[in-house]
């Protein structure tokens, strides 16, 4: 057992800390500020240079070391959403060369935002019933249907979508992958008010939307398999423990801050009995992610550490949101919506939040099919593929 | 970064794991249940490849290896719940290697390390006392008080007594003005006695090691009740596999499969806490309370909750003697107690990081 980094990449820090000494300051355009990151080899380490990436083996530990120190120095880290961290990857794998080179750089330089289209009104957790049809008339596809919980699609120009081109294959091997203009007259986008009040996601509708028949990523029919490109994409493999760490530090915070029985809640008995569980679930993770780093870097990934993931973290932010509503008492009766300078009720957000996150990209209880079969080696549940 | 267990650790691993798959099947597990007798056959066995010496530096005989080798020990005994002295003799070893001057170390290490001797550890003074701190009994000459929950004293040949201050005395057998009184134990794989001096003769220390003893002692019950924990998870799911109902094997129903994925995920990521903080204990001293503090919370209260769990979904035949279940369960709950509750930890672990 050796916890030390070594010296290549005790280097690698240093060298990571330096460049942000000396080119980040928080007043800064973070697109330029990425482009010099790029440059240094710090942001988009798998994609090739030709695409506008900085094309560094992969390496896990300096990913890591990446993430710690921008964080720490708050500095952007690569654009976020969909875009980059799943249509970019898929396109690597399994694009065409014209497909990358004309959407790749753009994304990742944030000019190019792309929503994703998977989801329908009949097609949640089971994705592949996907009802959205899409025939090739005249050298391009024809759309026609509705895709739903769509996030961020008003604000988008592009959408990466699942759709049923192949209505006489099997259920999962209709199914193409194609790349969708929003702007066009055969789309309308509606908003959809979530729990919060705030309207991040959306309804898309296609009626005799279009776009070129080259516009498909993969063959026809390879749409499923498309989706699950697996590229070993070294971000992915981190588990996002910051997350749960920077959660854990507002709740802390927020303990240190609020009253209970007249005393600073933090002094609580109860409270720390609460907190110090969320400390110990928190090392778990921190530790299982250790556990899954090494593993990589041996050739020999923890599989089964590595699918219980996401269910734990939607477990953790449940958990601190249960302590939070606790310690914010009556302030969860304020709504932080519609409040210019909400305090502790900014919590409600949170506690709302965390639901997302056990919701999104797999339910909980989608991740415990997950685990069980694939984890456990259970059978699956009769009648379903 | 390598935060895994070695080639040699998994191989040493491997051949306990052989031993006891071999020589403990679960009609050894279960015999001190029955009949209420202390298993040192099956200690002597482990004892022979090996374990007594771990921890135990090679001039005495010893492999000189670290903490993390020994809980590797304990998660694989703790796995087959298997009965007898492991721990207690691990600790009264620990305490002289930690806190033994030249001579005691001389006098007694070879001894324990080939099992010729076996020690056991007297630290709780009752009402939850588990922990250096709370220790009372005067470092004298002589000891005079009371210990409780003593594991395995009847024949045990060392006790090493906790004292006030952290300092640790060692009464050998026989000792004029001890008394052993057996206790009826929830684990009977691992009997209990209250044990009481009145100006018995010691042997006090040198070091001042109490913390760092009991420290050591979270990590190997943390480590027990992960192999434990894993093996109720491992057992549900084979039954899962193999029992049919309904027309088909159980474990195709939703509800029993979402259980069984929930026991596996408050297990499977917890190895870490015990193997981190074994491995703090020889390399990064100054982190050691902490982490062990964690790993004892949350594994010693996961074991007891999955091994209900295990039992539960077993059904009826889960609920019965000698299907032996209960013996896990049994082993939890000595798990979650000794040294102190989850509870007794998670305030420490509010302390020690900080809040």
């Amino acid at each position: 057992m050796d916890l030390h980094y070594g010296p290549e990449h005790d280097a690698f820090r240093a060298q990571v800390q330096t460049f942000l000494r000396e080119h980040w300051r928080s007043d800064m355009d973070a697109a330029a500020f990425r482009q010099q990151a790029v440059g240094a080899g710090f942001l988009y380490r798998g994609i090739p240079r030709q695409y506008g990436g900085s094309q560094q083996p992969s390496d896990i530990l300096k990913a890591r070391i990446l993430v710690e120190e921008f964080e720490r120095a708050r500095a952007p880290m690569e654009v976020k959403g969909p875009g980059v961290q799943m249509l970019v990857p898929t396109l690597l794998e399994r694009g065409a060369e014209w497909q990358k080179q004309r959407f790749i750089r753009p994304t990742i330089e944030g000019k190019f935002s792309w929503a994703q289209g998977y989801s329908e009104p009949g097609a949640g957790s089971d994705l592949a019933s996907l009802r959205t049809r899409a025939e090739l008339r005249d050298g391009r596809w024809l759309i026609n249907g509705q895709k739903v919980w769509t996030s961020y699609a008003l604000n988008c120009q592009y959408m990466f979508a699942l759709v049923r081109t192949e209505p006489a294959a099997s259920k999962h091997a209709g199914i193409s992958y194609l790349l969708i203009d929003l702007d066009q007259p055969g789309i309308v986008i509606r908003p959809m008010k979530q729990i919060t009040g705030i309207s991040d996601f959306n309804e898309v509708f296609f009626t005799d939307a279009v776009t070129p028949a080259d516009w498909i990523v993969g063959r026809r029919g390879e749409g499923w398999d498309v989706s699950k490109s697996l590229l070993k994409h070294e971000r992915n493999m981190l588990g996002g423990i910051d997350r749960a760490e920077a959660l854990y530090k507002s709740m802390v915070g927020l303990a240190k801050r609020v009253q209970r029985n007249g005393r600073p809640a933090i002094e609580d008995p109860w409270v720390r009995d609460q907190i110090a569980a969320l400390k110990c679930e928190l090392e778990t993770q921190r530790l299982s992610s250790n556990i899954q780093i090494s593993r990589e870097l041996a050739g020999d990934p923890a599989t089964r550490l590595q699918i219980m993931n996401k269910l734990a973290q939607s477990n953790f932010a449940a958990t601190v949101s249960e302590l939070s509503n606790a310690l914010i008492g009556d302030d969860a009766l304020l709504s932080p919506v519609g409040n210019n300078r909400p305090g502790n009720e900014r919590w409600v957000n949170q506690y709302m939040n965390s639901l997302a996150a056990a919701i999104a990209g797999g339910t909980s209880n989608i991740q415990r099919n997950i685990i069980a079969e694939r984890g456990l080696g259970l059978p699956r549940e009769g009648g379903i593929e | 970064m390598r935060f895994d267990l070695d080639a040699q650790q998994r191989e040493f691993q491997q051949s306990v794991e052989e031993f006891l798959s071999a020589e403990c099947p679960l009609k050894r597990a279960l015999a001190p249940h029955d009949h209420g007798r202390t298993d040192l056959e099956l200690w002597r066995g482990l004892m022979s490849l090996g374990i007594g010496g771990i921890i135990v530096p090679e001039g005495y005989g010893g492999l000189g290896l670290g903490l993390l080798d020994l809980a590797i020990v304990a998660d694989s005994v703790g796995r087959h719940a298997a009965p007898g002295p492991f721990l207690d003799h691990a600790l009264g070893t620990l305490a002289i290697v930690l806190a033994g001057d030249a001579e005691q170390r001389d006098r007694w290490l070879a001894d324990l390390a080939r099992g010729a001797q076996r020690a056991t550890v007297a630290l709780a003074e009752g009402a939850g006392c588990w922990l250096a701190d709370d220790w009372t009994l005067d470092p004298g000459p002589t000891l005079t008080g009371n210990k409780q929950f003593v594991p395995h004293a009847e024949d045990a040949d060392l006790f090493v007594v906790g004292c006030k201050g952290g300092r640790l005395a060692v009464v050998i057998r026989g000792a004029p003005g001890m008394t052993i009184t057996a206790v009826p134990s929830t684990d009977a794989g691992r009997p209990l006695s209250t044990v009481s001096f009145v100006e018995t003769p010691c042997v006090l220390l040198e070091q001042s090691a109490g913390s760092r003893l009991v420290d050591a002692g979270l990590v190997l019950l943390a480590a027990d009740a992960f192999g434990g924990a894993s093996h109720c998870v491992e057992a549900a799911v084979a039954y899962a596999k193999q029992r049919e109902q309904f027309g088909r094997q159980i474990g195709t129903f939703q509800a029993l499969r979402h259980q069984l994925a929930d026991m596996a995920l408050a297990v499977d990521p917890k190895i870490g806490l015990y193997w981190y903080a074994a491995h703090t204990f020889d390399h990064e001293p100054e982190a050691v309370p902490l982490a062990a503090a964690m790993a004892k919370a949350s594994l010693t209260e996961t074991f007891p909750r999955i091994a209900r769990r295990a039992i539960e979904v077993h059904g009826g035949i889960g609920y019965t003697w000698e299907f032996g279940l209960h013996v896990w369960l049994k082993r939890a709950l000595f798990d979650q107690a000794f040294l102190g509750m989850p509870q007794v930890h998670r305030a420490r672990v509010a302390s020690l990081s900080g809040l």
